[in-house]
């Protein structure tokens, strides 16, 4: 019972630092029809900025809003000078954002040293509760609460502003959001920073969570944020949060029941969605 | 009267197709000018030429007096142009309410004045206000879509085959709203349904072929039997 208990909270734990990078890659490729490769080095960096001024500064939170900071502007740079000259062209979208990945990558080894480096909670991150004989972790607990407010927050945002509806209008008919006399360009701009943001947010966030981070955790997650993309359905926002437990939680369990096939049974489950359901798990863009 | 839009020998590609090679029409303020033509003419582009959505390649689009066939497909919309596609570009996830938020441009007492004298033109939008777009009726969302395009203070309204695949009842409904808005509104209309065509327009064009060749009033066209044979396949 404990183990069952352990293993989900866990999966959880791991689910919501997936959709925090698949959110902003369903939206990006949803509205603006752009694969982001170089989304995992937003989440690498995310983690390197964030955890060395947390350890500059001795406070997780400025920490974390230096990440979002850091995911913001690096974000607008992307999309402004990288992404933007090669709109609509999906061959030239992929050799830009892998170059711009390794790019990425490499930059912190120059900035922060080649060697991983290790991160750890704050203080009043650390250590589990003991309910009813059950351990609880303390920093997964937290890293779920945060995965959940964020998806609450653009949950709202998409649902109740004007800017989140002409994004979800874009996802379905750019077209039409341009002749009705909007500014589209503006919108990608604002959804990129978003996403970008967020996948900072991820890799701050994993950093005590596994313990050390190192230049290339971006790829690694990266990979599991597209299986949860294609599953969730391209552009689908809720259905992003869904596959993204759903991979959490596959990979939790099987990591410690069948190791070995942990990573193979979620490309397994992305390939069948893809035969079976290419518009996604979770019904269609929304 | 004094002209809104000119198209002045408009040439348009799509990819490599040669599409428009040469289309030129004036429309008057307070008129709706039909377009006609076969399937395949080039109307639909022709309007997609003015949302600039297939942009011209020669030729000038004039709209109050200003060029605007390089301006980008929103700022023509904002200068005044509203767009019903011929597939009508309802947001399907999104619902009747949301659909009308996005189009709404300002907040202001205009647009919502503008909102409500629509909504009782078609009241099914008001009765489905909460529905996915996705959801109504062929001919709900082809009132969607012109209701979205009217709401902002637009002096020209672009509406493309408004009729296509709707049942005659629906059909008069849709064109008894058009004429209604037609007191307020300049209109450009592309209509294959001769009936509903001569009733609402004023003046006509016909495009063959990616080229204007022959316009008049509506008049003149109702009684020229060798010209509804020849271009529109009416005897
Ligand atoms: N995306 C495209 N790529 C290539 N050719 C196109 C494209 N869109 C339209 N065309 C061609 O352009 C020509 C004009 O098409 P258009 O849709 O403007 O005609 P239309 O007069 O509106 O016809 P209909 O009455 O059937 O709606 C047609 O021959 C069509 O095949
Ligand atoms: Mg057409």
């Amino acid at each position: 019972m404990e183990l069952l208990f352990n293993l989900t909270l866990n999966g959880l734990a791991t689910g919501m630092l997936i959709f925090l990078l698949a959110a902003g890659l369903t939206l990006i490729f949803g509205l603006m029809d752009v694969l982001n490769f170089a989304h995992g080095g937003l989440f690498a960096w995310g983690a390197y900025s964030g955890i060395w001024i947390y350890s500059t500064t001795g406070s997780f939170i400025i920490g974390i809003l230096g990440a979002i900071l850091t995911g913001f502007l690096l974000g607008i740079i992307t999309e402004k000078w990288i992404i933007k000259p090669v709109y609509g062209n999906h061959v030239q979208q992929i050799l830009i954002t892998l170059g711009l990945m390794l790019v990425l990558s490499e930059m912190l080894k120059v900035i922060w040293g080649p060697n991983q480096l290790s991160a750890n909670p704050p203080d009043y991150l650390q250590g589990s509760w003991e309910i009813g004989g059950m351990i609880i972790i303390k920093y997964r607990v937290f890293i779920i609460f945060v995965g959940f407010l964020v998806f609450a927050g653009v949950q709202y945002l998409l649902k109740n502003t004007k800017i989140g509806l002409v994004v979800r209008a874009g996802v379905m008919n750019k077209e039409m959001v341009q002749a009705l006399g909007i500014n589209i360009k503006k919108v990608f701009m604002f959804v990129f920073m978003i996403g970008s943001g967020m996948a900072a947010l991820g890799g701050v966030l994993f950093g005590p969570y596994s313990g050390v981070i190192h230049a290339g955790m971006g790829m690694e997650f990266a990979i599991l944020a597209f299986i949860v993309v294609v599953i969730g359905g391209m552009g689908n926002f809720t259905g992003s949060v869904m596959a993204a437990i759903l991979v959490g939680l596959s990979g939790s369990f099987m990591a410690y029941y069948v190791p070995e096939l942990s990573l193979a049974v979620n490309m397994l489950l992305m390939a069948v969605v893809l035969i079976v359901k290419p518009q996604g798990l979770f019904g269609g863009k929304g | 009267m004094s002209v809104l839009l000119k198209l002045n020998n408009i040439e348009t590609f799509i990819g490599q197709y040669h599409i428009l090679q040469g289309v030129s029409l004036e429309v008057k303020k307070g008129e709706v000018t039909v377009l006609l033509g076969r399937n395949g003419a080039g109307k639909t582009t022709t309007l997609r030429t003015i949302m600039a959505l297939n942009p011209a390649s020669k030729g000038s689009v004039v709209f109050r007096d200003q060029e605007i066939q390089n301006l980008p497909t929103y700022t023509i919309a904002q200068r005044g142009i509203g767009y019903v596609p011929e597939d009508q570009g309802i947001f399907a996830g999104l619902t009747v309410e949301e659909n009308m938020k996005v189009a709404m441009q300002k907040d202001n007492e205009e647009t919502h004045k503008r909102l409500d004298y629509i909504l009782n033109l078609f009241p099914d939008l008001k009765k489905f206000w909460k529905k996915p777009g996705g959801l109504l009726s062929g001919g709900q969302k082809q009132m969607l879509s012109i209701a979205r395009a009217y709401v902002n203070e637009n002096e020209l309204l672009l509406i493309d085959e408004p009729s296509k695949g709707l049942a005659p009842i629906v059909v008069e409904k849709v064109m008894e709203s058009i004429l209604q808005m037609k007191e307020q509104t300049t209109i450009v209309l592309v209509e294959q349904n001769f009936m509903m065509a001569s009733t609402i327009g004023d003046c006509f064009y016909i495009i063959d072929d990616g080229r204007t060749v022959s316009n008049g009033t509506m008049k003149q066209l109702k009684e020229d039997e060798e010209m509804k044979r020849k271009y529109l396949g009416i005897a």
